[in-house]
């Protein structure tokens, strides 16, 4: 499969780059909102879309940097995007589903500072990678947040039932998850193609 | 309250970041870089000094700037600041040293979005003296650097058996490769936390006997 194709890129960046758990992207909502798994799974796809806005919008916003030669502004404009992108999430959110934008609450700002949102803008840069690339990657790297945030979901409500030293009843415990879960995966890197 | 207004500057002030509120062990923050640059000890110490002067240079235009900026608008005028910051971190590193920027990667300029950086300017830079911020964020990078390398100089040696590129054991040496892989990371840092949690939990438990004897 060559590396540029589009399963290619879905498939990558899912499993075995998957931007959690291989590379280290959108810890603070994996850490902190995946105590429960209903409030994780409308958390991972609430990210799906913000990344899917920015990352066309920063695709866009890349082509107008180049032509006018002001790439050194490309850090301040993604952020900027990123930021009105949230908003618009929010705004349509709680026009058109209330329910569901109340259930978020405060985490959907929060999704601004998510390193996962800015690192995915910058690499689809850094890759040089067309439209349909772009966005193949950024749902890619959505479904692979929302994976990853649901496993961990998952594994931790089962482990509220379970007895456990009160040592490790800190963030201790997610973090070795975590580690048991990025081996896990590890297990797809024959899958893709390190970058 | 009126204590922690005033603009004294105490050893406290510096201290706070080493210990009591070091951003990566107690307050948590900032974890995507702690945890994915420091699969070495020189890599560790480079993204602990550029995050470090980001976090000065902030902390001082932010508190330098706090009585111009609108409220409503603070937080994107922050992120703009951070973001100029870091910018220039990007083109210094990229001119010293082409490989310590290749191995670094994006994380640079991730610095933008390390809740650590836009943290202090909301909670600390915007309400105190420009001198008293940065004595500050001096603490505040030690406590984070220091971090860094705390986890960098575990992750190396087990890893790669060197530290800071020079190996330390002999050929007979089996490193283990898991360290320096993603899985490390959180391993590592899931240790340093357990182990203090665990010291912690002993202090808790000591000052608890010693009220009871004097009761």
């Amino acid at each position: 499969m060559p590396t540029d194709s589009l399963s290619f890129i879905f498939l990558n960046t899912v499993l075995a780059n998957n931007f959690v758990l291989a590379m280290f992207l959108g810890l603070c909502p994996f850490l902190g909102v995946s105590g429960k798994l209903n409030t994780a799974i409308p958390m991972g796809i609430a990210t799906l879309f913000v990344m899917l806005v920015s990352s066309i919008s920063a695709y866009a916003v890349n082509m107008i940097l180049v032509a006018l030669d002001i790439e050194f502004l490309r850090l301040i404009a993604y952020i900027a995007i990123i930021a009105s992108a949230v908003q618009l999430v929010e705004m349509t959110l709680k026009k058109y589903s209330p329910t569901l934008f109340r259930s978020l609450g405060i985490f959907l700002p929060l999704i601004t500072t998510n390193c996962a949102i800015l690192g995915l803008a910058l690499f689809q840069t850094f890759y040089q990678y067309n439209f349909a690339q772009s966005v193949t990657y950024a749902f890619g790297a959505g479904i692979g947040f929302t994976l990853a945030i649901a496993l961990m979901a998952g594994l931790r409500e089962k482990l509220v039932l379970s007895k456990l030293p009160s040592v490790t009843q800190g963030a201790a415990l997610s973090l070795m998850l975590g580690g048991l879960l990025s081996l896990a995966f590890m297990g797809f890197a024959g899958l893709g193609a390190s970058h | 309250m009126s204590r922690v207004r005033s603009n004294e500057i105490t050893w406290e002030t510096f201290s706070e970041g080493l210990w009591k509120e070091n951003p990566v062990f107690v307050m948590l923050l900032g974890m995507c870089p702690v945890l994915a640059v420091t699969n070495s000890a020189l890599n560790a110490l480079a993204m602990g000094l550029a995050t470090a002067f980001v976090l000065l240079a902030s902390s001082t235009l932010v508190s330098l700037l706090s009585q111009y900026i609108p409220k409503q608008v603070r937080i994107a005028t922050y992120i703009v600041i951070i973001a100029t910051f870091v910018t220039i971190v990007d083109y210094v590193i990229q001119a010293i040293s082409l490989d310590l920027y290749n191995s670094l990667g994006a994380f640079i300029q991730l610095i933008v979005v390390n809740c650590m950086i836009l943290g202090r300017a909301e909670a600390y830079a915007s309400k105190h003296r420009p001198l008293k911020s940065i004595v500050n964020a001096l603490g505040m990078s030690a406590g984070f650097t220091i971090a860094l390398l705390c986890l960098g100089v575990v992750r190396e040696i087990l890893g790669a058996g060197s530290l800071f590129g020079f190996q330390l054991f002999s050929d007979n040496f089996q490193p283990w490769v898991v360290m320096v892989l993603p899985a490390g990371g959180f391993l590592v840092l899931g240790a340093w936390l357990l182990l203090f949690d665990w010291y912690n939990q002993r202090q808790q438990e000591r000052l608890l006997k010693e009220n009871e004897h004097a009761n």
